[in-house]
This record gives C-alpha cells, sequence and structure tokens, in this order.
C-alpha cells in the first residue's frame, strides 16, 4: 500500500493505513453466513468505500472502486454513484489505477450515467497511446459502453487504430468497430475501406477472424450491401484454414446466397470440400446447415449434408444428436426423403432422457403430420404424452393443438374425431392447455356445423363426471363443455342429464366466472326443454316438412320404449346425431321435436324443481354475474313451475299451453337463443360504418376521474374470444368466494351430493368404461395401444410419409367457416428506421457510389479528428451530388429519404423491389466506373441501355 | 455476436458476469437466477445448449459446460457456432488453467480482476478475438507485469498531476 504518502485528510489516512483489500472483502463475505449477516456486512463494507473513495490517494481509491466493482458485479450493489470516481482513476498514470477505472467503468456505466461525457478525452487519449494494453483497455471500454457520442468523437481515432502494424491492436479494433458503427452509422463512411483492407491483405489469422466476424454481423442485418464483396468471400472460403473464419464465412454466404442465386453453384462445391474434409465438428455442422438452409437445390450437396446429419445423430455425444436432429428440422420442409430416411432414430429420440433431444424430435414428428397421418399420429403421441412428465407432456400436448388448428384447422377431415380428441386431451393427468382446449372446443362448434353433435357428446362425457371438477387446469375445458352444451342443446341425448350435470354440487368448485356459464347454459337448456314441451305443435309442424322431404327418415326413438316414470334416465336409443347428417342446417328444430315423448309434465316438473332447489342458495351470491343468471333462471323456472304446476289436473290443457304467459315468454327466448353464433372476422368491427356525430378519436382523459372510485370487476365474463385476463388471478379471487358461498350453502349441498351420488354412481368410480360407450369413435388413447408406440409410429411413417393418399376416406371434409383467409392476425408491418438501414446505406454509399471522392480524401494522413470530420463532410457533399444525378430532381436530394428506400425495399422483399434495387446499384455502379475497386462491379455491356442495367448483376463475372 | 459471459457456482453463486450489451444490474441478477433455475433442473451427462429466446430475443441459445463446481455459461445469437463457441470454452478455461496453474474455483473467487483480463483478451465487444490461449497468457503476463511495476509509464501529463491537487 502506498497510502501514507498522498493522503490528503485526516480520515483518508487513517483508511489508507487500515484499509481492506479485495481479499479481505471477499473472505469477509465468505466467512458470513448468506442471509442477514452477509447483507450486514455488505452495507457495513459500503460505507468504508464511501468514505475510502473520496481519498485522495490514488491507491486508496482505486482499491475502493475495486471493491465497488465487485460488490456491483457480483452482488447487484448499485455503484452509479461512483461513476465519477471511475473516470478520476482512469486518468491515473498508474497503470493498475487506470485498469481499475477502466473495468469499473465498462461493467456499470450506462448510456445514461451523466459523467459518461468526461470520459471522451481520456479515451482518446489512451487510443493513441504507446502502450498497446492501455489501448486495448481504452477498446474494452469503448465496445461495451459506446453511445452516439463517443463513436462520433472517436472514430478518427479508431481509423487510425485499423492500420495499426501490431496485430494485437488491429484485431480488437475491428472487433470495436461494431458498436461503433451501430453507434454512429455515419463511421461507416470513414472507416469501411480499412476495414475491407483487412479482408484483403491480412495474414495475421486473429485479424481476419475479426474482421470476417464483423462482416457477419452486419450481414445478418442487411445482406444486401455485402453482395459486392462476395469474391473476397469466396476467397477466404477457398484460401483459409481457420474454421473460425470459416464459418463466419459460411453464415455470410447462407445470407448472400438468398438475395443472388448465381452464387450457390459457385460456392457449393467448396462448401461440399469442406464438409467432406474437415475434421472440426463445428465447421462441418456450419456446412450442413448452411447447405440445407440456402442450397437446399444441389441434390448432391444435401445428400452429403444428410449424410454428415446422420453421423450426428449416431454419435454418443448428445451434442451432436441435438444439432443432427435441428439439422434435419431445416431439411425436412424441402426433402422430406432425410427425415423418412431417420425415422428411428427421431422417434426413438421421443423418449430420450435430453429435454432437448426430445423436444426437437417432438418436432421433428410435427413437421411430418399431413391430413393422412394426423389421427394415427395423434393417437402415438397422446400416448407419448401419458407416458410423460408433466412438463413434456404439456409440451406434446401443445403443439398438437397448435399443429391441428394451423390454417384453421387445415389438415382436419374428420371433425367427430378432432373433438374427441380434445375430450381426451382434457382427461391427461397433467394436462395444462385448458385454455387452448376451450378456444378450440367453441372454435370448431362455430365454425364446424356437422361436428356439433359430437361436440355436444364430448363436452356431456367431460361436464358429467364430477371428478374432473376437483382439477383446476382444466375449469376453463369444462367452462367449454357447458358452452357447447347449452348452444347446441337441441344434439343432446337427454337434456335433463345436462341439467342436472350443470348443476351438481361440485360445481362449486369452480371460479366464478366459469360457474356463470354453467348457469346460462343451464338456462338455455330449460327454455329449450320448456319450448319442447310446452309448445310441441310448432314444432311437429317443421317436422312434417322434413318428413316430407325425407321420406326415409326414421326416428330411432319410436322405436324404444320411453319409461314414463323416469323422467331423468338418459336414453341410448336416441341417436342425434344421424339426423344432423341428414340435414344439419335444420337440425335444430327437427330433433328437438324427435322428443316428444321425452318431455313428460312430470320430468319437465322435476326439472324445475332441481332448479329451484339447488341455485336458491346461489341467488345471493356476491358475484355479480352469477347473482345476475341464477335470477334470470330462477325467475323462468319459478314462472314455469306456477304455470304448469296449477295445470297439474287438467290434462286437457295441452291445448291452451300456447297461450300460457310461459309459452309467450319461451317462443321469444328461444327465437333470440336459435341465433346461431358464427365466427367473427378479425375486421368486422372496421367494416361497421361510423354513425354519424360519433367521435371516435375523442381523448378519454376525462374517463379517469369519471371512473376514479370504481373498481374494475374481478371476475371476468366468458367471452368468446380468448381471455387476456391470467388465470392464475381468476382463480385465487374465485377460490375466496367460493369458501363463503361453501359456508351458507353447505348443509344443501351435502345433501344434493349424495343424491348425486346416488343417482349417478357410476360416475364416481374410476371412469373408463362408461365414456365413449355409444360412439364408433375409437378414443384418442387406447389403453391397448400404448406400449407399442415406437413400432406404431416407425410404421405409421411408413405407410404415411410415402405420401399416397388414402382414397376410402369415410366421409368428405365437412365445411368449416373462414374468414379473413383464415382469421390469421393482420399483420402489421412496423416501419423502423433502425441504424441497420443507415448502415448498409452508408456501406452502399461507400462500396459502389462514393470511391473516387472518399479515395482523394484518404490520400492524406487522415489521423486528426478533424480531418476525419472533414472527410465525412466532403462524403456527404459528393454523395448528394451522385444522388442528384442519378434520381430525378426532387426524388432524393437528401441521404436519409435514400435509406429510408432500402429499408422498405428490405423489408417487402418483391421481385418488383428487387429489381428496383439492383437498378440503383447498378445506376450507381456505372457512375463510377473509374474507381479503384473495378473489380468488385459488374462490367458494363456494351449495349448497356436501361433494361441492360436492370439485370446487371453487382457481383463481377468471374464469380458467375 | 457473443451476448454475455457467466461463470457461477452450482449453488447458483455469480462468479463472473460480463454482459456484452447493455443490461440494468437488476436485470442481469435475474437472468442469473433463472439461467441458474434451468441448469440446476437439467440432468448430468445431457446436451449443452439451452434456448434463451424468453430472455435474450429470438434465436439466442446458450450454452453451458460444467467443470468441477462451476458452470460456464455463454450467451449468443445466430450469427455464432454452437459447437464453436463450445471450443471457445475450452480455450477459456485452459487459459484459466495456465495462468493459476491448476484452476478451482477459489481462483476465480479471489482474482476477480484478473479472470476479468483474461477474458477480455479472448472476446471484446461480443466479437472472439483471440482464440489461442498461449497467446492470451503471453497478453495477461504483459498486463500483469504493467501492474506490478506502478511507474512503467513515465508518461504523467500536468493536467492530470494538476488535477489531483497534488
Amino acid at each position: 500500500m502506498s497510502g501514507g504518502s498522498g493522503g490528503g485528510g485526516g480520515p483518508s489516512l487513517m483508511d489508507s493505513l487500515f484499509q481492506r483489500t479485495l481479499d479481505d472483502l471477499i473472505k469477509g463475505i465468505r466467512i458470513h453466513v448468506p442471509g442477514a449477516a452477509q447483507s450486514t456486512f455488505i452495507s457495513k463494507s459500503l460505507d468504508e468505500i464511501r468514505r475510502e473513495i473520496k481519498s485522495t490517494d490514488l491507491q486508496t481509491k482505486s482499491t475502493a472502486l475495486q471493491k465497488l466493482t465487485y460488490l456491483h458485479s457480483l452482488h447487484g450493489i448499485d455503484m452509479s454513484w461512483a461513476a465519477f470516481h471511475a473516470v478520476e482513476l482512469t486518468s491515473s498514470p498508474s497503470f493498475i489505477h487506470k485498469k481499475t477505472g477502466y473495468l469499473a467503468a465498462s461493467l456499470s456505466f450506462r448510456p445514461s450515467t451523466d459523467v459518461l461525457l468526461l470520459l471522451t478525452n481520456q479515451l482518446r487519449k489512451d487510443l493513441s497511446s504507446t502502450n498497446q494494453h492501455e489501448v486495448s483497455l481504452a477498446l474494452e471500454c469503448l465496445s461495451v459502453i459506446c453511445t452516439p457520442d463517443f463513436a462520433r468523437d472517436l472514430t478518427p481515432d479508431i481509423f487510425t487504430l485499423l492500420a495499426s502494424s501490431k496485430n494485437f491492436i488491429r484485431k480488437k479494433s475491428i472487433a470495436c468497430l461494431l458498436m461503433v458503427f451501430s453507434q454512429y452509422p455515419d463511421a461507416v463512411r470513414v472507416c469501411f475501406k480499412r476495414l475491407v483492407e483487412n479482408l484483403e491483405g491480412t495474414d495475421n489469422a486473429q485479424t481476419l477472424a475479426a474482421t470476417v466476424g464483423v462482416f457477419c454481423e452486419l450481414a445478418s442485418k442487411e445482406p444486401r450491401s455485402y453482395l459486392p464483396l462476395a469474391p473476397e468471400f469466396y476467397r477466404i472460403l477457398v484460401d483459409s484454414r481457420n474454421n473460425w473464419v470459416l464459418i463466419k464465412v459460411l453464415k455470410i454466404f447462407a445470407k448472400l446466397a438468398k438475395l443472388e442465386p448465381r452464387l450457390a453453384k459457385k460456392v457449393v462445391e467448396p462448401i461440399c470440400d469442406h464438409m467432406k474434409r474437415s475434421e472440426a465438428k463445428s465447421l462441418v455442422f456450419e456446412c450442413v446447415r448452411t447447405i440445407v438452409s440456402s442450397f437446399y437445390e444441389y441434390e448432391f450437396a444435401v445428400k452429403l449434408a444428410v449424410a454428415k446429419i446422420r453421423e450426428f445423430l449416431l454419435d454418443s455425444d448428445l451434442n451432436l444428436k441435438y444439432l443432427g436432429l435441428q439439422g434435419l428440422l431445416l431439411v425436412a420442409p424441402n426433402h422430406s426423403w432425410a427425415v423418412l430416411e431417420n425415422k428411428e432414430v427421431v422417434i426413438k429420440s421421443l423418449s430420450d432422457v435430453d429435454r432437448n433431444i426430445k423436444l426437437e424430435a417432438l418436432r421433428l414428428v410435427m413437421s411430418m403430420v399431413s391430413d393422412d397421418n394426423v389421427v394415427e399420429i395423434c393417437r402415438v403421441l397422446i400416448g407419448y404424452a401419458l407416458k410423460s412428465d408433466p412438463e413434456f407432456c404439456n409440451e406434446i400436448l401443445r403443439s398438437m393443438l397448435l399443429t391441428c388448428s394451423r390454417n384453421v384447422y387445415e389438415i382436419i377431415i374428420d371433425f367427430d374425431w378432432y373433438a374427441s380428441l380434445l375430450g381426451e386431451m382434457a382427461r391427461i393427468p397433467h394436462c395444462q392447455n385448458g385454455e387452448e382446449i376451450e378456444y378450440q372446443l367453441i372454435d370448431i362448434g362455430m365454425r364446424v356445423k356437422d361436428v356439433r353433435p359430437e361436440l355436444v357428446r364430448v363436452g356431456r362425457d367431460l361436464l358429467i363426471d364430477p371428478a374432473l371438477l376437483g382439477n383446476p387446469f382444466i375449469h376453463r375445458i369444462l367452462s367449454a363443455a357447458a358452452w357447447v352444451s347449452g348452444e347446441y342443446v337441441w344434439f343432446s341425448r337427454n337434456p335433463f342429464e345436462i341439467m342436472e350435470a350443470l348443476l351438481q354440487p361440485r360445481t362449486n368448485l369452480l371460479p366464478p366466472s366459469i360457474r356463470a356459464v354453467y348457469i346460462h347454459s343451464a338456462f338455455k337448456v330449460l327454455s329449450f326443454c320448456l319450448h319442447s314441451f310446452l309448445l310441441p305443435n310448432k314444432t311437429a309442424n317443421s317436422l312434417s316438412k322434413f318428413a316430407d322431404m325425407e321420406p326415409d327418415f326414421i326416428y330411432s326413438e319410436s322405436e324404444g320404449e320411453f319409461p314414463e316414470t323416469s323422467g331423468l334416465r338418459p336414453h341410448q336409443e336416441f341417436n342425434p346425431r344421424d339426423l344432423s347428417e341428414k340435414n344439419a342446417d335444420n337440425a335444430t328444430i327437427s330433433s328437438s321435436s324427435l322428443k316428444n315423448d321425452t318431455f313428460t309434465r312430470e320430468s319437465v316438473v322435476n326439472m324445475l324443481t332441481l332448479i329451484l332447489t339447488s341455485l336458491s342458495p346461489l341467488a345471493g351470491s356476491h358475484d355479480v354475474e352469477i347473482e345476475e343468471r341464477v335470477r334470470n333462471l330462477f325467475g323462468l323456472a319459478q314462472l314455469a313451475q306456477e304455470e304448469i304446476c296449477c295445470h297439474d289436473d287438467r290434462k286437457e290443457m295441452m291445448v291452451d299451453r300456447d297461450d300460457l304467459k310461459t309459452s309467450i315468454i319461451i317462443r321469444l327466448i328461444n327465437d333470440a337463443l336459435s341465433e346461431d353464433f358464427g365466427p367473427v372476422s378479425l375486421s368486422a368491427q372496421e367494416r361497421v360504418p361510423v354513425p354519424d356525430g360519433l367521435v371516435l378519436e375523442e381523448n378519454l382523459s376525462k374517463l379517469d376521474i369519471i371512473c376514479a372510485d370504481v373498481q374494475l370487476p374481478k371476475s371476468k365474463s366468458f367471452s368468446l374470444v380468448r381471455p387476456s385476463l391470467l388465470q392464475m388471478d381468476g382463480d385465487f379471487v374465485s377460490s375466496r368466494q367460493n369458501e363463503e358461498e361453501s359456508e351458507t350453502s353447505a348443509a344443501e349441498s351435502t345433501s344434493l351430493l349424495s343424491e348425486h351420488r346416488k343417482r349417478h354412481g357410476l360416475f364416481y368410480l374410476p371412469s373408463d368404461n362408461n365414456q365413449n360407450a355409444s360412439t364408433g369413435f375409437q378414443p384418442a388413447n387406447d389403453p391397448n395401444q400404448k406400449d407399442n408406440d415406437v413400432e406404431d409410429l416407425v410404421k405409421l411413417t411408413e405407410e404415411s410419409l410415402v405420401l399416397k393418399r388414402k382414397s376410402n376416406l369415410a366421409r368428405p371434409r365437412p365445411v368449416v367457416v373462414k374468414l379473413d383467409e383464415g382469421g390469421r392476425l393482420p399483420i402489421t408491418v412496423k416501419k423502423t428506421q433502425s441504424t441497420d438501414d443507415l448502415i448498409s446505406g452508408a456501406v452502399r454509399d461507400v462500396l459502389l457510389g462514393n470511391e473516387a471522392s472518399s479515395q482523394s480524401n484518404q490520400s492524406g494522413k487522415p489521423s486528426s479528428r478533424r480531418r476525419g470530420k472533414a472527410l465525412s463532410k466532403v462524403d456527404q457533399g459528393s454523395e448528394s451530388n451522385n444522388n442528384m444525378e442519378n434520381f430525378e430532381i426532387g426524388n432524393s436530394s437528401k441521404r436519409r429519404s435514400k435509406h429510408r428506400i432500402h429499408g422498405k425495399d428490405k423489408k417487402h422483399p418483391s421481385p418488383g423491389n428487387d429489381v428496383e434495387g439492383r437498378d440503383e446499384n447498378g445506376e450507381v455502379n456505372k457512375q463510377k466506373s473509374g474507381s479503384r475497386h473495378g473489380r468488385h462491379k459488374a462490367r458494363q455491356r456494351a449495349d448497356g441501355g436501361i433494361n441492360v442495367v436492370v439485370q446487371k448483376p453487382v457481383i463481377p463475372d468471374f464469380l458467375l | 455476436m457473443i451476448r454475455a459471459v457467466i461463470v457461477m457456482n452450482d449453488q447458483g453463486k455469480p462468479r463472473l458476469v460480463k454482459f456484452y450489451e447493455h443490461q440494468p444490474v437488476e436485470k442481469q441478477q435475474e437472468i442469473i437466477r433463472s439461467i441458474y433455475g434451468v441448469l440446476c433442473s437439467r440432468a448430468e451427462n445431457v446436451s449443452n445448449f439451452v434456448q434463451a429466446d424468453s430472455t435474450f430475443g429470438p434465436d439466442t441459445r446458450l450454452v453451458y459446460k460444467t467443470f468441477a463446481t462451476l458452470y460456464f455459461i455463454v450467451i449468443f445469437d445466430d450469427s455464432e457456432n454452437e459447437l464453436a463457441i463450445l471450443d471457445l470454452m475450452q480455450v477459456f478455461v485452459e487459459t484459466l488453467d495456465k495462468c493459476f496453474s491448476n484452476v478451482c474455483e477459489l481462483d476465480i473467487v479471489f482474482n476477480f480482476n484478473k479472470v476479468h483480463t483474461i477474458l477480455d483478451e479472448i472476446i471484446l465487444g461480443g466479437q472472439v478475438i483471440e482464440m489461442s490461449s498461449s497467446e492470451v497468457v503471453k497478453a495477461v503476463d504483459g498486463i500483469s507485469w504493467l501492474e506490478k511495476n506502478p511507474n512503467s509509464i513515465i508518461r504523467v501529463p500536468k493536467s492530470i498531476s494538476g488535477w489531483q491537487g497534488r
């Protein structure tokens, strides 16, 4: 410690003598157990540091700053207050103090640090230091904390360093350049040529690697500007033996090849050579990735790449296996045979220990799905989902849901199967995709009319199982099931059964929002039943119409004997599906009329009693949604009960049913409810004309004042769009409310529960065999199938991936209502004028437009800052002159506006724009035919009219 | 480019944290915690890659490697090659090994500054600038010599001495 000599005041002398070093601090932290003791120690040390750092002795100050930097970096302690001290230390003559200062700056400074500008002079001084380590300290710091100001002021210094004779400095200044460019695109005009020179002339591998690395970064953002450099990159690709350099060059070519197809022919062979010859897996993999993602038309190259992928897949190193799968995923879209060849590995990988590998394999399997094999693949995957850990299980379900619903259920032909698949997913124990399943159940219900009967069946199976109510993850699915059962109740085999399921005691486990859906669905069911009971004539009339139209129409129910006494028993005989298939559109009316006998007075009265008993505890619910819906249902039920019961003894009153108050109301309600919900176009709102006098843009700031003391309701109402609220919140609130409710209705619940248990006893047992009893659909997860999944899938891929279509489709695909060309979200292209555009614009100017002018400037010694500025100014001037010549006057007199045009071209790559962009380049090319880098340009053809110029490539001919 | 290099031990305690694009320190701590959460849930002998899209944006990946009690973590985007980054980590560890002769966690704990010096010789501004560990060792030795010889830089500008009030 050299403390004493420079000590100014009393405390700093003490501090310097007894100062803790960084090692002491670290030891101290390690002694104290993490938690309170440690944080006390840290805050005590911080107090010390605050005192020590003010010392005039640089050693004391430096040690304090070291400790602070350590605490900041590894313990997250704020050190913004010490920024000035860091700046002060960077100017110390002692290297170690300087280093401490720079380290603190680069780890803690942010663009908003107020003393940042104080550092500019010191950085400049150190950048021009004769000591290479001082230069590299400054470069390192600049590369992290660079701001537009720094970049602008220090560009000339970096420019000088780019031509340094020391490779050590040169590679660092090149790496630093990237940050400078991104902060201050105009720096490109100054430094770009030297960067290119480093590409051409360097013999040092690391300098070349740094240069190529910078180009790789630049090209990844906007590749078009770097097409003229293709010959240089090609030379490096052929000559270089440095894997790191080659990898970066390959990445550049992968980008360039998409813009210039003729490049591919030239570079494919060298890439294949590297792939065959190289020992380094990293290079081989990069070659594979480049080939399969950018050069997939070249059959021989792809074959070689797939062979390499196979080596990777069979390697014992899991990293290689993982990358191999990723490579395969890249090949899959263009060459499905590659996946087919490796299918065993892929399918075995589904049960790999490594989650990464499982996920990649799952993605690959999903990429194989088509409308031919979706049923089988889903069946096998459900089997895997049941076996997997919860996380992967949900991953499988999610990707199944995503794939099946893609492009409005493009690959689904048998929607009845899909509906039952959704039902199966709901029953998988770990299923946490409730929201998506909920959405899809309702979505296919609205879009596909033919699937509704099956949906109602699936919904009924879910609703009626009391065990499912205990699982909060599938409450959302139950909500969809309830909605479907209410909305399409006329397809129900037995509405009474649904009503019971909707009102079962365990529904008090549901969150209020979903319970409200249950009650509203119960309302729909009741109004349907009352309608069928009270107004059978209406329906009979319409029925006769159908009977005429379809003479062979037979009621399955008429054969079955209906026991009058038990109105609540399900009738298996009645199968509304046959019916709906025959006249899907009018199924509403006809099917309801079928059950003339079902709706006996007794059964309806029983139902009304059930409603009134089970809902009475809810009438005073604190949840607005529940309360309102309960009261609606209650009102209707009470009205109906009064009227139907008082006509008890007069059986002949049937004639008068039409005149009952209930009938009138029911007719109205039914009319309202029979309106079909359809999917809503995303642009529907825009099509509604704005009424006169309505100002939509009006500022609603006053709304806050009005609503200041109105609390938003916590629970959300059911809606057909995806709810945006977090389910978690809803659950939490609801569970509390449920507790309250369950207290009040505890007595009723228990009695109702026992009654329910008595009646539906079989559903309380492990529910395996009673589901799906009456349908011809194979359940998605048949327990017998689980064990031979792998063989199944292997077999299946053999069958289905050969792409022969199965011709024996049982039924044609039903109509799926689509809007907006598939209801995809409208793509809002947000146009941002990014620095990338500015950089690429500048690069293009340097490469194509301004070589002559910048060259003349460069001949001087541009080491001073003023010179650098002048240089860029001249560049700008000459550039705008060029523009004036190139474009019609007024087209783009400002440089920036031209760049913006470039940016647009890039964002919307269309053939037209492409030509336009090239046209521009071509013309610029023509402008500077005398410049030094002549070989970078297209050779002018003799008959070079405008049209020829348009076709003119930016790549020199020798490459093509 | 490389977005960050992190070294932490198997308890989740960070030993080296270097971000190449600015992140507030609270965010850094959060990222470290979430990375640790992911890493400690991974079994041994599985692949070394983790998708990092959620924290660092699209197409970013995380490669980690375990050496004794330490996780070495590099986060990078799609302009880097996964396997090359694994090689790079090998170079970094080799260099540490040469500089501390048989490196262990304690060396990294107590040599905060030197570890940063080493890293800065390998990566600058998110770009790899040196892949040869002997070159790095050479540079680091040069820096250490400078650090131990405070008077090696003779040049003391007047303005600075005046500013310090000596």
